[in-house]
């Protein structure tokens, strides 16, 4: 569909165009994380591409390769009808470098998905207006989207009751298990990792 | 409706006007199992169960527990409705810490007895971790005829002054048999449509 803004992505930024495929027909390009504010102004402004609407954007975490965060960015074209796909990879094994220039400028919907990328897998975006948590509280330490968030751990705002105040065994009585209302549950497997 | 004798009361006949015997506390539980005032505390898919609940068909009036308050301060059953997350946890023990006694709590679903499949970061396991609940009505999401079980448990403990949770039983789906099973035919105006076979129970 828009193999044409792949080339001229290509023609236009050489080397910062890292790879590109069209793979089940999603037009992809991983691109240098330094250009990545020059990328999107320019698919934003070239009258050949157009790309007026941010779809999405999000951090996948990939703890074996480096650089080990991707930010994957979907842009639609209302006016040309076409889509493209671009990523970025920023951060070493402990998410230090892990940042992006922030495209709110440019598309000023991607505000909150800048903040919830943030948020969930600890991506900074350099000049953003207002970085905060989306989603998850102020209190709350880490990024629970990277893959070395220890998938039990959770951070109660309000102190769990002991089973001494409660009275009664706060661990679940027939019939409840965690798996209830579903036929399969991550509980029902031998646990290999405890953190 | 209902028992119409609280307590257990002893009537003794021979005077003109007669009178009854009961103890205090038994006829404050008889009165109050029929005027529970209920706040709704809804948070996720599982409302949907419970505004079902809160149709006609159901009639919630029957026990006497559909007024809603929407103040904690006249309420006295906490119906927690759905997921809670982290985040919504130290609302839901305000609202609770704000509630005058007796005050009883309903925990409704799955999500808000145990947390339910959201075992990870974000949920509450259970709302007994945060607050104490009476009753447990397990489903995902339970059907209101469960939930109508969990109410008269939980005015059944009401009566009695009982204070540990309860647990409605949960429903056992009975094995299915084939020859139950909705066949499909071709259509026999357009062949490409299939439509329910009618009078199943004979064809086979
Ligand atoms: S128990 Fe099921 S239906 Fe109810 S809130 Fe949880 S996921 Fe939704």
């Amino acid at each position: 569909m828009s193999q044409a803004v792949l080339d001229k992505l290509k023609a236009r930024f050489g080397a910062a165009i890292l790879e590109t495929h069209s793979d089940f027909g999603d037009d992809t390009a991983l691109v240098d994380a330094k250009q990545w504010r020059a990328i999107g102004e320019f698919l934003r402004q070239d009258p050949a591409c157009e790309f007026d609407l941010p779809v999405d954007l999000c951090g996948v975490d990939y703890p074996r390769r480096l650089p080990r965060m991707e930010v994957v960015l979907h842009l639609y074209s209302t006016t040309r009808r076409h889509r493209v796909r671009l990523k970025a990879r920023v951060g070493d094994e402990d998410m230090e470098g892990a940042e992006l220039d922030s495209l709110v400028a440019v598309w000023p919907g991607l505000n909150w998905l800048e903040r919830e990328v943030y948020d969930m897998s600890g991506v900074r975006f350099r000049g953003h207006p207002d970085l905060r948590r989306i989603l998850m509280y102020p209190e709350f330490v880490g990024h629970p989207l990277q893959k070395t968030y220890p998938a039990q751990r959770t951070q109660p705002l309000v102190p769990y009751r002991t089973e001494d105040e409660a009275g009664v065994p706060l661990e679940k009585q027939a019939p409840f298990g965690p798996d209830e209302g579903m036929p399969f549950g991550r509980r029902a497997l031998p646990r290999s990792e405890e953190s | 409706m209902g028992d119409m004798n609280p307590g257990g009361a002893v009537v003794l006949e021979g005077s003109e006007q007669g009178f009854a015997l009961t103890r205090v506390d038994a006829l404050l539980g008889w009165a109050r199992k029929y005027s529970l005032f209920a706040y709704p505390f809804v948070t996720a898919c599982c409302g949907m169960e419970f505004m079902a609940l809160n149709s006609p068909r159901f009639d919630l009036a029957r026990f006497g527990a559909e007024a809603p308050r929407f103040s904690p301060r006249q309420a006295d059953l906490l119906w927690v409705v759905g997921t809670i997350s982290q985040r919504q946890a130290p609302a839901l023990k305000r609202i609770y810490d704000q509630m005058m006694e007796p005050k009883w709590v309903l925990a409704f679903g799955t999500c808000a007895s145990s947390g339910g499949f959201y075992d990870n970061y974000t949920t509450v396991p259970g709302i007994d971790k945060v607050i104490p609940v009476d009753v447990y009505v397990p489903g995902c999401p339970p059907r209101p005829e469960a939930v109508l079980d969990g109410l008269m448990l939980l005015q059944d403990k009401i009566a009695r002054n009982e204070r540990r949770p309860g647990v409605v039983k949960p429903r056992v789906d009975p094995p299915v048999k084939v020859a139950e099973l909705v066949q499909l035919r071709r259509s026999a105006h357009d062949p490409s449509e299939l439509v329910p076979r009618l009078g199943r129970g004979e064809t086979k």
